[in-house]
């Protein structure tokens, strides 16, 4: 066979992915966005850590969580944050949440045909101080919504938030908002609840769920445990 | 002629071809077909699964987690992963489900008639032949790995099953997806002629290590202890995975929630009616009733 | 393509207070692209107090329904007695296990009371080659088990009389198949008890 470029070329078991599981959610209120996410990675049958934290914040009121392949997810939020803090100089602000989700599925586009191997969802409060939730595919399509839910508690969880957080749709005229009803505590318990239940019955899921909830306060952290098995 | 003729020859019973029990294949030439037609088979389900037993000075103790998987989603948070095989002799299965409940299920009967023949206690090593040997026939299809433990005339054993009917006598056995986290606890602590608490401490405790680190196990830790003159089988005998939390506000559907179509109604059942009267009970599907009296429930 | 999502179908039991409910979607697709049908029921009658719902591929649904029937009625005449909902599960389980190396594409749910036993709620889920799953609170099946898992783990509670069974199994069924394209077109929903099996059809999304 030449080695010059002209014949058939094979890369036996090439495989440069791999799934580390994890369930990112998140919530949108009126003047609040809460964000959660397992701290379970994991591969195969084994457990790496109970302690991974896939929240990271982006800027002042903007937070990405992300699920799938970690070393993709670390390396997607380096080249993000640095792009955040290099507007910010230029700029002279912190880069808005809606700016931010654009340059996500510009990022993730960038690699359409070599993706990275994340299910992202980002939130946080748009100029207005609502609630704001984006939820992307692997290539960077992406959608703004009041509620969402990726990774492999996603097929648990959405049934659920459909079924408690259905709002009126964003096409019906004249526009009504699209938050949900609940309050900030109400959606926290929520969001505790489909974690555990989530904790029943996925595998990938479990140790911690760490939440984020950002509203004109500023942004808080909570934590509640989950199983360990 | 006249021989045909006869209407008294009385036809010997012949079961029903449903009752003759083994394997039937039929099938096998359509799904065969299904399968070139580009559809997958579905895979039947598999127990991630830890599994072990460990001998004791006069018994043993078996172990097994209570998790089922399918896939990724645990399809039984408390399955029975410890079988019965005699009133002396208990066996824990890994592998397909429904491989370990049917094995082990075939050979608790013939045993049950082997002992009524041979008006004698079953012996492990009987149960261990006939599990092998069923095992190796079928050269590793049927997908069963077990730990097989018991006390009989010659004291207590222990063995485990590999799928493909090998086995191997030991004083600590460990099976299944978690079977490694397990025996670093064996590795670790065993020792000879353990009493019968200290068995079951670290029987538990090997269970414990496949719950935690092995995503296949989890759930509840069921132990079953066998000695010379009692059985204890201890059905959870721990439960360290409880739910952690439960909504505040709870799931409310008030009477009235679901939006119905028309077609509603109720039946009456056997239970309704006094004993031996005869009463045509409404009955079939919606579409037969929507013009009969059926009770309209709204 | 999976043979067992070929059809589309999703199947819900529930014990309750003295009381079970089975609830199954209604659309019979075809290929995953064709909706052939919107009123098939995959929930079959064996007596009173005893149902059996089947997902999977639908001739071997109408197969199994079938030969279970047959199997339960042969039984009645030899024995002058229901079956026990144990015994039928017992029974099923060793009818597809028979067929373990060329099997039936069909996964069932078997949901009952037992007359002997006080009228006693049981439940029984199974793979497609008979491995018995029996519980006291909620069975799955169907192509999408990870929807229906997570309504029913969430919204579940035990001890519930008949009407709240209903709506809670009714809201599962509705919100278990609300993301899935292969099942769906509303639900049949049968709450059986002791002296009376109410069944009723919901209203869902027709896509």
């Amino acid at each position: 066979m030449p080695h010059d470029g002209s014949g058939p070329t094979t890369r036996a078991n090439w495989s440069p992915y791999d799934n580390n599981g994890g369930t990112v959610l998140a919530v949108a209120g009126e003047d609040y966005v809460v964000c959660a996410a397992d701290t379970r990675m994991s591969t195969g049958y084994n457990i790496l850590t109970r302690d991974y934290k896939k929240i990271d914040q982006m800027s002042d009121k903007c937070v990405l969580a992300s699920a799938g392949f970690m070393a993709d997810a670390v390396t997607l939020k380096k080249t993000l944050k640095a792009r955040c803090t290099t507007y910010e100089f230029q700029n002279d602000k912190p880069m808005g949440c809606v700016s931010f989700a654009q340059m996500l599925s510009n990022t993730l586009y960038y690699r359409r045909f070599f993706p990275y191997y994340t299910f992202n969802i980002v939130a946080g409060l748009d100029a207005e101080g609502k609630g704001a939730v984006f939820t992307y595919d692997a290539v960077g399509s992406y959608e703004r919504t009041n509620y969402s839910c990726q990774g492999s508690g996603q097929g648990l969880i959405m049934p659920v938030l459909d079924n408690q957080l259905k709002t009126v749709s964003p096409l019906v005229l004249p526009a009504q908002s699209s938050a949900t009803p609940l309050s900030e505590s109400e959606a926290v318990d929520l969001v505790k609840d489909c974690f555990a239940t989530a904790g029943e019955r996925d595998i990938y899921t479990g140790d911690t769920v760490e939440i984020w909830i950002i509203n004109k306060d500023g942004v808080r952290k909570e934590y509640q445990e989950l199983k360990l098995d | 002629m006249a021989l045909l003729a006869s209407g008294n020859v009385s036809a010997a019973y012949i079961p029903d071809r449903d009752e003759r029990g083994g394997f039937n294949f039929d099938n096998v030439a359509r799904n065969e077909m299904m399968s070139q037609n580009g559809l997958k088979f579905k895979a039947a389900m598999k127990t991630g699964t830890t599994i072990t037993g460990v001998c004791f000075k006069g018994g043993v103790v078996l172990g097994a987690d209570t998790r089922s998987t399918n896939g990724e989603t645990v399809a039984d948070k408390n399955c029975e992963k410890i079988h019965y095989i005699a009133p002396n002799i208990y066996c824990c299965g890994a592998g397909t489900a429904a491989d370990t409940e049917a094995v082990t299920g075939m050979i608790a009967s013939a045993l049950e008639l082997h002992r009524l023949a041979t008006k004698r206690k079953s012996r492990v090593v009987t149960a261990l032949t006939m599990l092998k040997s069923h095992l190796f026939k079928y050269q590793g299809h049927v997908g069963a790995a077990l730990v097989l433990g018991g006390v009989d005339i010659n004291g207590p054993h222990l063995f485990s099953v590999h799928p493909h009917g090998s086995s191997d006598s030991l004083p600590f056995a460990t099976m299944g997806s978690g079977s490694l986290a397990a025996m670093a606890v064996f590795e670790a602590d065993f020792k000879e002629d353990m009493t019968e608490e200290e068995a079951k401490e670290i029987v538990a405790r090997s269970i414990r290590a496949g719950i935690f680190n092995d995503l296949g196990s989890g759930s509840n830790v069921d132990l079953c202890v066998i000695t010379a003159d009692k059985v204890d089988y201890l059905r959870n005998y721990e439960c360290p995975n409880e739910r952690t939390y439960v909504r505040s506000k709870g799931y409310d559907f008030p009477p009235g929630t679901t939006v119905l179509n028309r077609r509603n109604f109720m039946t009456a059942t056997a239970a309704t009616l006094p004993v031996n009267q005869i009463v045509d009970i409404i009955d079939g599907a919606p579409e037969d009733v929507a013009s009969g009296d059926a009770m309209q429930t709204d | 393509m999976s043979i067992m999502s070929y059809n589309g179908a999703a199947i819900i039991a529930m014990c309750g207070k003295e009381c079970v409910a089975i609830a199954s979607d209604l659309r019979f697709g075809i290929n995953q692209q064709q909706t052939t049908a919107v009123d098939m029921k995959k929930i079959y009658k064996i007596h009173d107090h005893l149902y059996v719902g089947l997902s999977g591929l639908a001739t071997d649904q109408a197969t199994l329904a079938q030969r279970f029937k047959f199997r339960h009625n042969m039984y009645e005449l030899r024995e002058s007695r229901k079956m026990r909902p144990e015994t039928f599960a017992n029974l099923v389980s060793t009818m597809l296990y028979e067929k373990r190396f060329g099997p039936y594409y069909a996964e069932p749910i078997v949901a009952g009371l037992d007359a002997t036993n006080g009228y006693k709620p049981f439940i029984t889920g199974m793979d497609l080659i008979g491995a018995m799953a029996p519980t006291d609170n909620f069975v799955v099946c169907g192509n999408n088990e990870e929807s229906l898992f997570g309504v029913c783990e969430s919204m579940y509670k035990p001890d519930l009389e008949p009407e709240e069974l209903f709506e809670v199994i009714a809201q599962c069924i509705l919100a278990g198949v609300n993301r899935d394209c292969l099942s769906g077109w509303g639900g049949v929903v049968h709450v059986i008890s002791k002296d009376k099996v109410i069944t009723r059809t919901l209203k869902g999304r027709m896509d």
